[in-house]
């Protein structure tokens, strides 16, 4: 009689049913149990049996116990739910415990590390007693890994500055329906000029009154979403040129098009970085000199901007050409056609692959440390080699891990909940 | 008419042009002012430095030219080695992200969103400089699997000895070239009589019979060569013997695979979940089991959706190998954009091969995906 | 009357746009890097990334050391005040680029001279500031006391794109020693390296390791090998092609060391205006035309001596004083045994 056939509305049968359940989960409890001592309490119950055995009866004793629970359809509701999720198969069962096993053995000391044993009170080396995380060490360094070098005392510039340009962003979201016409314009054209004349003015100071801070002393986290976001409103309006020239039909524009493309998409960021620190200011007259941090925006730009044009060139494809040939039909030239048929429709359709695109220059930043601007993980490496404070990478890194994660990952989540969003509107 | 055809190109070429002649026209003059003359000469200099890890013969004595060769190749060895492990990885990823068992596929969604939302480069930091660095001193480090060491300085294992290696390779070769000709004979014979032959059992053996048969017959032989330790002071120790892979090259490999292998596993859930319930469905009423429908009907039909992104993920990988210019791995960005050029000082001719060399390896590997690509479409007719 | 007026404009356009361009030319002949730093107001100067006794910044931002005072040193010479220098902390990999690109116009960054920088860079040599050799650091633990008890099999943490490199090659060569080069860009993460373990051995110039060793986790652990590998004479560079500025900087180096053959302090230049001997009139400006010759004023070598010090003072404020290196060696003047001999400033 397999376990499989089990007819419950036998009673002797809901007995051995009881009873194979009860053994299972007893089994199961020993293999989990064992695993438990072993690691940390170091006692081996079955210390009695070969190495290469020993090393595996958790293993074993879970399966047999997860085996002996496999009853098809045992009429309660969880183990039935249960059993179907985890339990399906021998071969699944081992993946099971093999899963749980880990998490076992890997998630006490993990946090252990992280949060029970660390220290966060204090303000030097010697507050980090526990044998945790030393998370006192981020704590004195967060001004500097927030804001890089820039003078403790003019920080509230950069707040200040971020502040206004969220607020003009968003005040994009409050204009009346009269105005909407315009918002493409003032995203595109607009917000970025304000938006440098704020950075310029404030943060990098020099007039008003307000001290003037060198652009090789920004760093930190604020320096990663400056270049980030310049970057980004640059590389829009430059990258929807690229499309539209590659989609063109006169060959010279094509061409040269294609080949502005494919040469960016070529090469990896990191010797675009160094051509723009290294070979370009030779290509300029003698005497001129750009600042570092705009020739590396000038740099990401013209990369990200290639990969934008790809994007949006799907987007332009998806359309039906029946959208082009009633615009023409309209008697709309080339340029109305685009701006005011295509391009709205086009944009919607590629706002996840924009978000793709942001991220993915959000995780190129930490690349300009080969120029020498210190973003966050150049200010978590120049802060590790500090004589003070030696030894404590792994919480920078850390640090720096969770940093990123979080913005990373709502962003990812934002641009899902939008292609959805822009899927259902079609 | 053509007036309006035509004045776009002109202006456009008359841009570039104007471009082009600024920057050339800049570039000479400073070139001239400084005394730096430009040409492709230096290649045959003397290199005068040594370079930790070359696969092939390489000192300090060999031209600039050969230091490039080295670069190259220790750049294509992580890119192969990287997409190789990335894609079993990211398959296996891929494939348990759709499974119906809640653990596993928990626990593979789980490792894609934590690799994919960090980037990169913090995650090559945080294996060479945070987690390799914690490995033993190689005094104090344990014995793996007989023969290896995993220590600070680099993973120690033994290294095969051939005799008549060449041999060997060739009656390799020869396996290969025979197990694609039955191959072919068995896919002719089913469609012209429908027998199946167990195609995949009589490859395996015949790839390791015949290169054994080169044991019996023609005198190969092969032995290890095991490290072992010797002191060289009072306390550092290193190993002889045996064959190394220093830690750079472990941390990049690690990292490029975990980060790629997660892009990699959602091309292929996309690629699985492409395809339509009813292919799934047609294939079981004709009685085909589970794994010969995921064999025979599903992944035929995915590998066209999978394709094409993970083409774009391996170049990818391969650009982002160039990341070895922040650890002291010795590809070919540090090594000749590197060293070469600060030796050189020929910045211009040295940033210029290099990205030549790059653009030709994607060029390639898009060229390849555009003949693979047309070769699935014309089967579909 | 029209075409006349159309032509007569565009004649005087063409000679003025000729003038202004002649002025232009004409006033380039000076220096270009001089007239663009008396426009700035400050002196672009490249440095280290943080060398203890060469260029070292401290919290508050503040760089002090024996690279940094040849810098002040020009400053105080073309700006008038010591205190007018941009630092601008590079690595060895972007230094000489730094300064062929225009970022710097003077690299103070403890760089050997060697022919191969001088001829082939774009760059010039225009003199030393310190003559060091290379040499190697070991764990005092490892029980080597020298480097003829090296063995096969040793690895050894240095720079990229220095001559550290070059010169180890060719010190394990000659000794037929077979190594493992681990070269790595900024010098924090040598050290780390070395520090850490995945080295055996840490090699650059011996006043590198010197400095470096105050930022180990336990410096006490660690000792220089006495043997010296090779020449290291460290000294600033400048652009090539700008020979008016290349005096200036050669020439307010070497005031400096002139100085203290002569006994001229900080303390003392004002009273030496009135001195005897002539040479030493001219090094404080009280006699000569030496600044107009350079495109300065004639108070430039008085300002160096006052703000800055003689190379001696520079020497035991950063270097002696801290511990680093408190044996000047060679770096002493040839009157009191060092090889410290520049020529004659009239």
């Amino acid at each position: 009689m397999s376990i499989n056939n089990f007819d419950l509305l036998k009673s002797n049968h809901q007995k051995k049913r009881n009873i194979s359940l009860i053994l299972g989960v007893i089994f199961f409890s020993v293999g989990i149990i064992d695993f438990y001592l072993n690691n940390y309490f170091n006692t081996n119950i079955t210390s009695f049996l070969p190495r290469i055995i020993n090393f595996f009866t958790p293993l074993i004793f879970a399966v047999i116990g997860l085996h002996l629970i496999r009853i098809e359809f045992s009429g309660i509701k969880i183990l039935d739910s249960l059993n179907k999720n985890i339990n399906t198969s021998n071969f699944n069962a081992v993946l099971s415990t093999s899963i749980i096993l880990l998490i076992i053995f890997a998630l006490p000391p993990l946090l252990n590390w992280l949060i029970f044993d660390a220290n966060i009170a204090g303000d030097t080396k010697e507050a980090c007693t526990g044998g945790g995380a030393c998370w006192v060490y981020i704590k004195v360094w967060f001004n500097r890994f927030m804001y890089g070098m820039y003078p403790n005392a003019e920080q509230w510039r950069i707040n200040v500055t971020f502040i206004a340009v969220l607020a003009f962003m968003a005040a994009g979201f409050f204009v009346p329906a009269r105005f909407r016409n315009y918002l493409s314009f003032y995203y595109t054209i607009l917000l970025p000029i304000i938006s440098f004349i704020l950075i310029y003015y404030i943060i990098s100071g020099g007039s008003f009154g307000l001290v003037w801070v060198e652009t090789g002393a920004w760093g930190g986290l604020s320096l990663t979403f400056m270049v980030s976001f310049f970057s980004l409103i640059f590389c829009f309006p430059l990258g929807m040129m690229l499309a539209l020239g590659r989609r063109s039909n006169l060959p010279v524009v094509k061409y040269s098009s294609l080949s502005f493309i494919e040469f960016w998409r070529g090469v990896p960021l990191i010797t675009v970085l160094f051509m723009s620190a290294v070979m370009f200011p030779m290509f300029l007259p003698e005497g001129t000199y750009i600042d570092k941090l705009i020739r590396v925006v000038v740099a990401i730009t013209l990369f990200e901007a290639a990969y934008t044009a790809e994007v949006i060139r799907g987007g332009l494809q998806a359309l039906p050409r029946g959208q082009y040939d009633a615009a023409k039909s309209l008697g709309m030239g080339y340029w109305q056609l685009h701006i005011f048929v295509i391009l709205p429709q086009a944009l919607k359709l590629v706002i996840p692959g924009i978000a793709n695109t942001f991220l993915a220059l959000i995780k190129d930043t930490p690349l300009i440390f080969v120029v020498g601007l210190l973003e966050v993980v150049g200010m978590l490496n120049l802060a590790k080699t500090n004589p003070k404070w030696l030894g404590f990478s792994m919480e920078g890194y850390v640090f720096a891990g969770i940093i990123f994660w979080i913005i990373c990952f709502s962003m990812s989540k934002y641009s899902q909940k939008l292609e959805l969003k822009y899927k259902t509107d079609r | 008419m053509k007036i309006k055809k035509i004045l776009p190109q002109i202006l456009t070429l008359v841009f570039i042009v104007l471009i082009f002649g600024f920057f050339t026209m800049n570039a000479q003059e400073n070139m001239e002012t400084r005394g730096l003359d430009f040409g492709f000469g230096f290649l045959k200099e003397s290199a005068s430095f040594d370079i930790q890890f070359s696969l092939i013969d390489y000192d300090g004595s060999h031209s600039y030219a050969r230091a490039y060769l080295v670069g190259l190749l220790n750049t294509l060895l992580v890119a192969i080695i990287g997409i190789i492990l990335a894609t079993l990885l990211g398959a296996v990823v891929g494939v348990a992200r759709l499974s119906p068992n809640y653990l596993i596929r928990k626990t593979a969604s789980f490792y894609i969103e934590f690799f994919r939302n960090i980037p990169l480069l913090l995650q090559i930091f945080f294996w060479y400089f945070a987690a390799l660095r914690a490995l033993p001193m190689p005094e104090d480090a344990s014995l793996l699997f007989g023969s290896s060491f995993m220590t600070i300085k680099g993973f120690y294992t033994a290294a095969p000895i051939w005799t008549n290696g060449l041999v060997f390779f060739a009656f390799f070769i020869l396996a290969i070239i025979l197990i694609i000709f039955f191959n072919i004979y068995a896919k002719r014979k089913q469609e012209k009589e429908g027998k199946q032959f167990p195609k995949f059992y009589i490859s395996i053996s015949l790839l390791i019979t015949i290169p054994l048969l080169s044991f019996l017959i023609a005198g190969v032989d092969l032995s290890w060569s095991y490290p072992e330790i010797r002191q060289m002071s009072q306390s550092s120790y290193t190993f002889d013997g045996g064959f190394k892979i220093p830690p750079e090259l472990i941390a990049l490999t690690l990292a490029l695979t975990l980060y790629t292998a997660t892009f990699i596993a959602e091309n292929v859930r996309a690629g699985i979940q492409g395809i339509g319930k009813g292919q799934k469905e047609a294939a079981a009423s004709i009685g085909l089991s589970p794994n010969q429908v995921l064999k025979l009907v599903v992944m035929p039909q995915a590998l066209r959706i999978i394709i094409p992104p993970t083409t774009n993920q391996y170049l990818n990988l391969t650009k982002n190998s160039s990341l070895a210019a922040a650890i002291a791995y010795p590809d070919l960005v540090l090594v000749f954009a590197g060293t070469a050029m600060m030796q050189t000082g020929k910045a211009i001719e040295i940033v210029g091969i290099t990205m030549a060399t790059y653009l030709t390896i994607s060029l390639a590997i898009s060229l390849l995906m555009n003949w693979y690509n047309k070769r699935i479409a014309i089967q579909e007719k | 009357m029209f075409k006349y007026v159309k032509q007569l404009t565009s004649l005087v356009a063409m000679v003025a746009v000729l003038f202004a361009f002649t002025t232009e030319t004409m006033a380039a002949k000076k220096s270009k890097t001089l007239k663009n730093t008396q426009k700035k107001g400050f002196v672009r100067c490249g440095v280290s990334q943080g060398l203890p006794g060469f260029s070292n910044a401290d919290a508050a931002g503040n760089w002090t050391g024996v690279d940094v005072d040849v810098c002040r040193a020009v400053a105080a010479a073309v700006l008038g005040d010591a205190n007018k220098v941009k630092f601008t902390p590079l690595s060895a990999k972007e230094r000489f680029t730094a300064l062929t690109s225009g970022e710097i116009d003077i690299l103070s960054r403890n760089t050997t001279w060697t022919l191969t920088r001088d001829a082939d860079l774009g760059v010039t040599f225009v003199g030393v500031n310190f003559y060091d050799g290379q040499g190697f650091m070991v764990r005092k633990d490892s029980g080597i006391t020298s480097t003829s008890q090296f063995k096969n099999g040793i690895s050894a943490c240095t720079n990229i794109g220095t001559t550290t490199e070059l010169n180890m090659r060719d010190f394990f060569n000659s000794k037929g020693i077979s190594y493992e080069p681990v070269a790595f860009e900024k010098a924090d993460e040598v050290v780390a390296a070395y520090d850490s373990g995945r080295c055996d051995t840490y090699t650059t110039d011996k006043s590198g390791l010197a400095a470096q060793r105050t930022k180990m986790s336990n410096p006490d652990d660690h000792i220089v090998l006495p043997e010296t590998i090779s020449k290291e004479p460290l000294g600033p560079v400048v652009r090539q092609g700008d020979a008016v500025w290349e005096d200036i900087v050669r020439w307010s180096l070497n005031v400096m060391i002139e100085a203290e053959e002569y006994g001229i302090t900080s303390g003392n230049a004002d009273m030496m205006k009135t001195s005897e001997n002539p040479q030493i009139k001219r090094l404080v400006g009280s006699e000569g035309e030496l600044g107009g010759k350079l495109g300065l004023d004639n108070d430039w070598s008085l300002r160096i001596i006052k703000q800055v010090g003689n190379y001696g003072e520079s020497y035991k404020r950063n270097i002696a004083d801290t511990g680093i290196l408190p044996d000047r060696g060679p770096n002493q003047l040839w009157t009191k045994g060092g090889i410290l001999y520049v020529p004659p400033a009239r």
